[in-house]
């Protein structure tokens, strides 16, 4: 490109319209952003109740009061999540591979793994805490830890797998066949060719459902708290019983809100960078 | 003895018969090309050759051995065989070396260090040193055409096999594809070609074989068979192909 190049007549007076576009786009979604917000904080501030919910839902005072308990739950909450997080992608993997398999002697694998998703996807998480939260320790077997906590994260796992499972199998099935033709035809045998070529691309590309997935379970790992383990919601729950504010409450959403953004930022970004996502699309 | 030698080879989809009892033989250093209109069973005569179709009847020979017994070891066989494909089918998560050195490093257990030396060697040759380090969407479809050809070349294979590789890119780049295999043939490859493009095959070609409804059903030098046909499907056939691309 030459350096003595000037942007023309014609090129100028488009980049002065694109500007004053910019600029009108921004006016338009400020003002619609200033109304809409005006109109619900009037509309819900105007309703009868209001006063008591606002006492009630939002008392700041009582919000500071209640964080660094509902805080110390939710780093319980944030361990869970990370070990858990580990374990399902592991399982995960493994039983969407079981899946693939082919050959009489992996049969009894296929069938296995494609009953237990089946099964996991099916049963309600809360069903299977309880199930292994309170029906393992009472079968009272020696070796078996018994703290709440391990048996509520072992339900995330066995049910998060399952619905992991399907999603690393769809990507699996989205690389072309042409891609193992040409493994294949290199000598690679199957399981090579699903370790270099197959895998890494099927990765890439569930990433983002992968997250959704993720986030979902940060937020699912409260429901441990039904076994008695004290996380975020639970912590919330016992400050709300001393004098009924349910302000607590708002707090442990407004950190699971402020955990959960911050991740998906970073995965997309990272995401982008690596161009994961296919080449840029243009201005369409 | 040939290189190559395929009795009676048929293969079906359903109803559809593919390859219908077919003949061919394919001495050491010869260049055949097969012709023949779309769905005359090109493409699945090649996937039948480096076993990435299994054949429903006949012998498929390579240097003696029959590849089609299903006691053969079927990725010893294809590791013997480079194919190179219309789509390019490089593998996208990988850089171009990586492409090149995956099978090399992964399957002959040749060190990491020798494999990228051997791959860089290659990459000269091809014309794309500089692109070693480039994904394959980087480059256009020649280059990445280029590429596949060092990928396949690299395991040093007895026998190319060459799947209308110069139909997916534009016309002037169709040319460096070419003059490569021509390089590799006047080393001494043993390569079966896939193509359309009549002009390459009167060239480089040692024998033509118009394939039709499945069978070989002319071969010879290609100065009978593209020149001077015998059978009136055979010039029908050329006469439609130098209508649509003015050769």
């Amino acid at each position: 490109m030459s350096t003595t190049w000037q942007p023309s007549e014609l090129q100028r007076e488009r980049i002065a319209y694109r500007r004053r576009r910019a600029r009108r786009s921004t006016v338009i979604a400020l003002v619609s952003s200033v109304v809409l917000l005006a109109l619900v904080v009037v509309g819900i501030g105007s309703t009868p109740g209001w006063p008591r919910v606002r006492a009630t839902f939002f008392d700041v005072h009582r919000g500071w009061e209640a964080l660094p308990v509902v805080a110390e739950g939710l780093w319980l909450n944030v361990r869970v999540m990370l070990v858990c997080a580990v374990l399902i992608v592991v399982f995960g993997l493994t039983l969407a591979i079981l899946r693939t398999l082919r050959g009489p002697i992996f049969f009894p694998l296929r069938v296995f793994a494609a009953a237990y998703t089946d099964v996991f996807r099916g049963l309600p998480l809360l069903l299977v805490i309880f199930l292994l939260g309170f029906g393992v320790p009472a079968l009272q077997l020696r070796g078996l830890p018994n703290q709440a906590v391990i048996w509520g994260g072992a339900a995330l796992v066995l049910t998060y797998s399952s619905y992991v499972a399907e999603v690393f199998r769809a990507g699996i099935e989205s690389v072309h066949p042409s891609q193992r033709a040409a493994a294949r035809s290199l000598g690679l045998t199957y399981r090579q060719t699903l370790r270099f070529v197959v895998l890494p691309q099927a990765v890439r590309r569930v990433l983002p459902p992968l997250l959704n997935d993720f986030v979902s379970l940060q937020k699912d790992s409260g429901l441990i708290a039904v076994l008695g383990v004290i996380d975020a919601i639970r912590a919330a729950q016992l400050e709300t019983a001393e004098d009924f504010n349910f302000t607590p409450y708002v707090v442990a959403g407004l950190l699971f809100v402020a955990l959960t953004i911050p991740l998906t930022r970073l995965t997309d970004y990272v995401a982008r960078r690596q161009g994961w996502y296919g080449g840029g699309g243009g201005p369409v | 003895m040939s290189l190559l030698s395929l009795r009676g080879v048929r293969k079906q989809y359903g109803e559809n018969v593919v390859l219908d009892g077919f003949d061919l033989e394919v001495d050491a250093g010869e260049c055949v090309v097969l012709i023949g209109a779309s769905g005359s069973g090109k493409s699945t005569l090649l996937r039948c050759v480096n076993l990435l179709e299994t054949v429903d009847d006949g012998v498929i020979e390579l240097a003696g051995a029959d590849i089609t017994d299903p006691r053969a070891d079927a990725d010893k066989v294809r590791s013997g065989i480079g194919i190179v494909f219309q789509a390019y089918n490089l593998f996208p998560h990988l850089t171009v070396l990586d492409n090149i050195t995956l099978a090399p490093i992964r399957v002959h257990r040749v060190p990491r260090a020798t494999a990228r030396t051997r791959a860089m060697e290659m990459l000269e040759r091809v014309g794309l040193a500089d692109k070693a380090s480039a994904k394959p969407d980087e480059l256009s479809g020649g280059q990445q055409q280029r590429a596949a050809i060092a990928r396949a070349m690299v395991n040093s294979p007895q026998l190319m096999l060459l799947d209308e590789v110069t139909s997916a890119l534009d016309p002037e780049l169709v040319g460096e594809v070419l003059d490569l295999l021509r390089e590799l043939k006047a080393e001494g490859m043993t390569m079966l070609v896939c193509t359309h493009e009549m002009a390459f095959a009167r060239d480089v070609a040692d024998q033509v074989c118009f394939l039709h409804h499945g069978r070989p059903l002319e071969i010879g030098p290609p100065a009978q068979v593209l020149d001077n046909p015998r059978e009136a499907r055979t010039q029908e056939f050329l006469r439609r192909v130098s209508g649509t691309t003015g050769r």
